[in-house]
């Protein structure tokens, strides 16, 4: 049986918990096995905690011999990203300063997913404070890239993205703020969306950006990202920036295919790619024209002022965010004689070098005499790049770009140059500046490696994004 | 010292009267046990994000619109500095767009003191500093409260235009006066709800320029308001007399010595790095809604003086001020309302009314009208009498007279027994009406000896003092 | 626009942000902030000037919250996640100066 879960997608394992076929302490228990397997290679995960899933997986079990009605998730192991906070598990978001901390309060997500009947199997690994690409900024361990141990799995969401394609979990929950969701997926080659800002709530995940950040699935195929998705967005009254706007059905429209859809092909992007990775791009682009979708190239070149604003908007937000975390009142104090000294002391020992990095580059941008001319500059670009994909979105259903430049990169290969390994995102900031969402699903590989193409679509369109990602994902046959 | 006038302008800081703290659903309450208040958002948790209190933003309008501000869309920022008492280590502010902008407060001398903005922002938790006398100075370490913290403030800020510390402490008792009067503010200065920083410079009378200004934090009453600022334009004076110059500071006063003195000295100048606020979208208040507001504001202090003015002519200032009070006023109204000369309300409040409002107890504002009113059928020192009586009674007013003794019959009565003791007692008589108040007990003790049970003390002392004065006004 | 940071700046924004750096860690954010501005400094584009500085992506206005009480959190369960407490209160060392 236990060959049958792992090889279950996550709406059919939940209908067979749901109708008892197979038990939650079952299902559990084979992802535990799987995990005691492929934990020691990959290191996906910070916490594991493997009596808490198998007791709330029992306590599912026997709510449903007694007659209960269990969600959409029953039984499902979902992975956590540990820059959410959960009450059953230390939340560090890879970070010394928080070494374990355990929140009194669940993210929104995380009680939406167990109420859902989803099991919390474990936090997964990130760069610190989801500030990186690779996962090697994490201040506790590297997550490895399961298709090659060498190479990194991508970031910050690499361990959520490792966990899934190593079938730890089943599902995962990963946060985007310049494409921490999507890159990973790309590179592990599973399915990674960023919602619409404000579509899923932001209460309890650990701010790195927070008019960037947004929380969202991945998942093996496109239909459990689907799934997951019905499950976490909504209204919450708790985020003031989350919409009150009605949750569309994700999963039951998803085959309808994309005949008559006008997809448009990102020129511009496509140039910066690696060749392997143009090319699958554009097999995905004549795999969506030869399913009926009409595909055109456009080149939208202010998408490219993206990168430098980001890296404005992102770590300005981020150096007030992390202020928070002097020593006062939770985590990590360091030595002082005087309070100033303390809270110098805890933020300088407790910090990794990226996160410092970009503490001292927002603060530097925020500052008196160059506010100007760097963040209100960078939001004068947010402004040019949303216009600019209004205008595109006024003739094309979605763009079709790459997610990443390149597959996945060896450990330690880019570690030492931070602008390179701040350019490879210049495919998926975009859509994070103009608050739209984006999806990245696997399409092709080259030697070995997974490549992901990336469908952009205007705000509140993840049921046709989902829908065109489906017809992508069926129309690659894998190798 | 008519060669130089000073230069000051006030920032008050007001704790806003709502049931819940700005960005969170925690209790806005004070003296709780250290530390219960509190939840993931006001103490700043990792993830927590803060949602706005409309209650907060309906009475920063109220007072914007009682200061005659224009009401306008605003964004909250991010104001960031390191502070152990601010959990998140920024706080949440508004900034270059504030809720209400511009506006006037009218002293009663006439004078007109511009407003610049008022704002809300969120409180910090509050500090208590152990050893070395609890001062930060000589302190060996502190604790933290967050009980404060989050709690809604507005912050007013006036122009420069006032010109002594006199009328420093009239500006902020009139403003207090309009906070208090639109349920804004409780306006308690001693515990903190109220909180005045001044920015004084001084500069040749007469001259236009803008000198170098200190600012004074940490006055919590407004006589060491006055002080205070009293205090440091003497100082200023005597620095730039002595051919010194003014630093850029900020000073602190000391309650004990009656002098400003300088808090340590920053390395280097405040960087805020203001932002607008991500996690909070922007308030842009509805038409509707502040006309709503402005239709329900209470009348306020300048309009209550004016109007009682205008119904007394020549009224005592004094008593007309009394009056106004916020825990008077509503007696007044309901007096006036009920019918009672105008003149007569005003005496009464400022006489026995604010003698009994501590304690108010039954005697509602509808009862005082009531009461006021018999001053017809009875002589002012009765009515006081009742007054005092409707305190703990709760019956009619004819059960009042008549439980004070005052039923017309009873009071009858008890003047023809004052008046046999005392034609008995002439010479008593004659030095208790000259103001020996002492004689005063040798005559009720024989009033009480003469006629025991048919007479209650209060009645006896009623008719005494009614012939008295009767007697001493002849 | 600026090429490059000079030391004071990277001294100066490390005491905003309270970061201590030795030496070598001043050396090295100086160089690589000075590359991560030559990055930021690629955003140009003649119709910035006309372009609205962007603080939100969306468009709500007036989210708002009732003025209700809720319960907050056990004052133990903070307290024994601090790293320092005496009593009822969070406990830190003397404070130097007061904020402005
Ligand atoms: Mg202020
Ligand atoms: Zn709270």
């Amino acid at each position: 049986m236990n060959d049958g879960i792992l090889a279950l997608d996550a709406a059919s394992l939940a209908a067979a918990v749901r109708s008892g076929e197979v038990t939650a302490v079952e299902v559990v228990e084979t992802y535990l096995a799987q995990i005691s397997v492929q934990e020691p290679e990959v290191g996906a995960f910070l916490s594991i905690d493997a009596e808490a899933a198998i007791s709330a997986a029992a306590a599912l079990d026997r709510a449903r011999e007694s007659g209960e009605e269990l969600g959409p998730l029953a039984g499902v192991p979902v992975a956590l990203k540990d820059n959410l906070c959960t009450t059953g598990f230390p939340t560090t978001a890879a970070s010394r300063i928080l070494e374990g901390w355990i929140p009194p309060y669940n993210a929104t997500v995380v009680d939406r997913v167990l109420a859902a009947g989803g099991i919390a199997i474990g936090k997964t690994n990130l760069d610190e404070f989801a500030m990186g690409s690779s996962t090697e900024n994490s201040g506790y361990k590297i997550t490895r890239n399961p298709h090659d141990l060498d190479r990194v799995p991508g970031g910050s969401s690499g361990g959520s993205a490792a966990a899934v394609v190593s079938r730890m979990a089943l599902l995962a929950l990963g946060s985007d703020t310049g494409g921490s969701i999507r890159q990973p997926a790309s590179l592990t080659g599973i399915v990674g969306l960023k919602p619409t800002y404000g579509r899923v709530s932001r209460y309890g995940l650990l701010a790195f950006a927070s008019s960037l950040d947004q929380i969202g699935p991945m998942a093996a195929t496109v239909k459990d990202a689907a799934l997951m998705a019905e499950v976490i967005f909504g209204h919450d009254p708790m985020d003031a920036t989350s919409l009150a706007v009605p949750v569309p059905a994700l999963v039951d429209g998803i085959e309808g295919g994309v005949r008559s859809l006008r997809i448009g092909l990102v020129s511009n992007l496509l140039e910066v790619a690696a060749p392997a990775v143009a090319a699958a791009v554009e097999r995905a682009a004549a795999a969506l024209a030869g399913e009926g979708a009409t595909v055109e190239t456009v080149a939208i070149p202010e998408l490219s002022l993206g990168l430098p604003a980001y890296y404005v908007v992102a770590p300005a937000e981020a150096s007030s965010n992390l202020a928070r975390y002097d020593g006062v009142r939770y985590g990590f104090r360091g030595e002082g004689a005087t309070a100033e000294e303390m809270m110098v002391s805890s933020r300088s020992e407790g910090f990794g070098a990226e996160v410092k990095r970009r503490i001292m580059l927002g603060t530097y941008a925020l500052s008196a005499g160059y506010y100007d001319a760097f963040y209100l500059r960078a939001q004068r670009v947010r402004s040019l790049v949303r216009s600019a994909f209004q205008e595109a979105y006024s003739r094309f259903d979605l763009l079709l770009s790459p997610t990443s430049p390149t597959t996945a990169f060896k450990i330690g290969e880019r570690s030492d140059d931070p602008v390179e390994m701040y350019r490879s995102d210049v495919c998926t900031i975009p859509s994070n500046l103009s608050g739209d969402p984006a999806i990245s699903v696997p399409f092709g590989k080259e030697g070995g490696l997974p490549i992901g193409v990336q469908l952009m679509g205007p705000a509140l369109a993840e049921e046709r994004l989902l829908r065109a990602a489906y017809a992508l994902e069926a129309g690659w046959s894998g190798e | 010292m008519g060669e130089w006038e000073a230069v000051i302008g006030l920032e008050v800081h007001t704790e806003l009267r709502t049931a819940t703290k700005l960005f969170c659903g925690c209790p806005n309450a004070f003296g709780v046990e250290p530390n219960t208040s509190v939840c993931p958002v006001c103490l700043g948790l990792p993830g927590s994000l803060p949602v706005l209190n409309a209650k907060a933003v309906e009475l920063a309008i109220t007072v914007g619109l009682a200061l005659s501000s224009r009401i306008q869309p605003s964004q909250f920022h991010r104001k960031n500095y390191f502070y152990p008492d601010m959990p998140k280590d920024y706080q949440i502010s508004q900034y270059d767009v504030p809720v209400n902008a511009g506006g006037a407060v009218a002293l009663r001398s006439g004078k007109v003191v511009g407003i610049v903005r008022a704002h809300l922002e969120e409180d910090t938790g509050k500090l208590v500093h152990r050893g070395g006398g609890g001062r930060i100075g000589g302190a060996e370490y502190s604790l933290i409260d967050y009980n404060r913290s989050g709690v809604p403030l507005l912050e007013i800020v006036s122009e420069p235009e006032i010109s002594s510390a006199e009328e420093a402490k009239e500006y902020v008792s009139e403003l207090r006066a309009i906070l208090v009067a639109t349920g804004a503010s409780d306006g308690r200065m001693e515990e903190g709800s109220l909180r005045v920083d001044a920015n004084v410079s001084v500069r040749p009378s007469g001259s236009a320029e803008l000198r170098t200004r200190v600012e004074i934090k940490n006055v919590n009453s407004l006589r060491s308001l006055g002080r205070a600022i009293g205090y440091e334009i003497e100082r200023q004076i005597a620095v730039y007399e002595g051919g010194g110059s003014i630093l850029q500071q900020t000073r602190h006063f000391d309650e004990a010595s009656g002098e400003t003195l300088p808090l340590r000295a920053k390395e280097e100048a405040n960087d805020y790095r203001y932002f607008p606020e991500p996690d909070l979208p922007p308030i842009s208040p509805l038409p509707a809604e502040v006309e709503r507001i402005a239709s329900e504001l209470p009348l306020l202090p300048a309009g209550r003086r004016s109007r009682l003015f205008e119904l007394v002519e020549g009224a005592s200032p004094d008593q007309v001020e009394v009056a106004i009070a916020e825990e008077v006023w509503p007696y007044v109204t309901a007096s006036i309302d009920f019918g009672v000369a105008p003149e007569l309300v005003l005496a009464r409040a400022a006489n026995e009314l604010v003698a009994l409002i501590g304690d108010a107890g039954l005697l509602t504002p509808l009862r005082f009208a009531e009461v006021v009113a018999l001053e017809e059928r009875f002589s002012p020192s009765q009515v006081k009498l009742l007054l005092k009586g409707a305190v703990g009674f709760d019956g009619t007013v004819e059960e009042l007279v008549a439980r004070v003794g005052l039923s017309s019959s009873g009071a009858e009565d008890a003047r023809a027994m004052i008046k046999e003791v005392v034609e008995a007692n002439p010479e008593e008589w004659g030095r208790f009406v000259a103001g020996d108040a002492k004689v005063g007990g040798f005559l009720l003790g024989q009033v009480m000896r003469k006629f025991g049970r048919a007479i209650s003390g209060a009645q006896a002392r009623a008719a005494l003092d009614e012939l008295a004065s009767g007697a001493a006004g002849e | 626009m600026t090429s490059g940071i000079s030391k004071a700046d990277v001294v100066h924004v490390a005491r905003l942000a309270r970061l201590r750096l030795s030496s070598g860690e001043i050396a090295m954010y100086q160089e690589q902030l000075s590359r991560i501005l030559d990055l930021v400094g690629e955003m140009d584009d003649d119709r910035l000037a006309v372009m609205p500085a962007m603080a939100h992506t969306q468009d709500l206005v007036n989210v708002l919250r009732e003025d209700v009480p809720r319960p907050g959190l056990e004052r133990e369960r903070l307290l024994g996640s601090a790293p320092d407490t005496e009593g009822e209160f969070f406990r830190i060392p003397k404070i130097l100066g007061e904020p402005e």
